[in-house]
């Protein structure tokens, strides 16, 4: 699929300014992110294919302004609500649960 | 226009953290995740799995010419010789800098990267810039690492493929003969397995 994705020879997309040192693991957040995935995977059986087709669907822009892991949990809150492990007023309720509590 | 990930996100939203806490929390009452496993998974790659497994490949490739031949037919089989094999590094392909090529490798689709030799990518490997250009305008992109390859020598790009993932053979630098393999390892930088550096030199290290 030809989607935003799919970025090579696109212009425009500025500096790559790499940094001399940088973390494995910027925030804490993304470091449970990452761990998640082969629970997650496990949990709901999905396959790496279905992981990233699922990464792909993001609305364009916010696939462009999100970070990496952004994009890992987008994946994972879209296949565990397909895969029926957990439901989206489920994600959506424990969301506004924490952000009452935040 | 998409703003720059290595200068923005110096804070991540709010949102993106409560978000990771409502999955977590929900995954961890219907016991589908171990928080020590997650944890044990994460410092794995934080401290175990890096670049220096990559660079243990590059220095045997430089001083054992049998295993360079093995490399050469079956990549994935030499490198789990050395014991690096699994997730993201199911099937490997080495391309070999020469003095008339020069490799580079991306995945211009979404950020694949063979994990059990170099860990996990950088920022900037996994972000828009590097992955739009370099299969456009390379020499640019070496630009910004500070490194320069000869207009006459070939530049060739490796898009990573779901599958298959290649780490880049740099090439040995000369003053470094009669180094021992243990010796050449601190040579190995991860970017000159990606292509976008070179290994250090002896001066380097001193």
């Amino acid at each position: 699929m030809n989607g935003i994705h799919d970025l090579g020879g696109m212009h425009g997309m500025g500096p790559i300014a790499p940094p001399a040192e940088e973390p494995v693991f910027k925030f804490d957040w993304e470091r449970k992110v990452f761990a998640l995935f082969c629970p997650a995977a496990l949990a709901a059986g999905f396959n790496v294919d279905e992981f990233r087709h699922a990464i792909e669907q993001m609305d364009p822009a916010h696939y462009l302004e999100s970070s990496y892991y952004e994009h890992w949990l987008a994946s994972f809150e879209t296949l565990m609500v397909e895969k029926g492990v957990l439901t989206q007023e489920e994600l959506d309720a424990r969301y506004d649960e924490l952000k009452g509590a935040a | 226009m998409p703003h720059d990930h290595n200068h923005s996100h110096t804070e991540p939203p709010s949102d993106v953290v409560l978000r990771v806490k409502a999955l977590e929390s929900l995954l961890l009452e219907k016991d589908l995740i171990d928080p020590e496993a997650l944890d044990l998974i994460a410092d794995a790659f934080e401290h175990k799995i890096g670049p220096r497994n990559g660079a243990r490949v590059v220095a045997k490739a430089w001083t054992d010419p049998e295993y360079l031949e093995r490399l050469r037919t079956d990549a994935t089989a030499a490198i789990a010789e050395l014991g690096f094999s699994g997730l993201q590094g199911e099937h490997m392909a080495v391309v070999e800098n020469t003095s008339t090529v020069h490799n580079m490798t991306v995945c211009t689709l979404c950020s694949c990267y063979p994990w059990p030799t170099l860990g996990l990518p950088p920022v900037w490997y996994k972000s828009a810039p590097y992955r739009s250009r370099v299969v456009v305008d390379p020499r640019s992109v070496l630009a910004e690492f500070d490194v320069s390859v000869p207009d006459d020598k070939e530049i060739r790009v490796w898009d990573s493929s779901a599958e298959l993932r290649y780490l880049v053979l740099p090439e040995r630098p000369e003053g470094t003969e009669g180094w021992t393999e243990d010796q050449l390892i601190d040579l190995v930088t991860r970017d000159s397995m990606i292509g976008t550096g070179f290994p250090k030199t002896p001066t380097d290290i001193q």
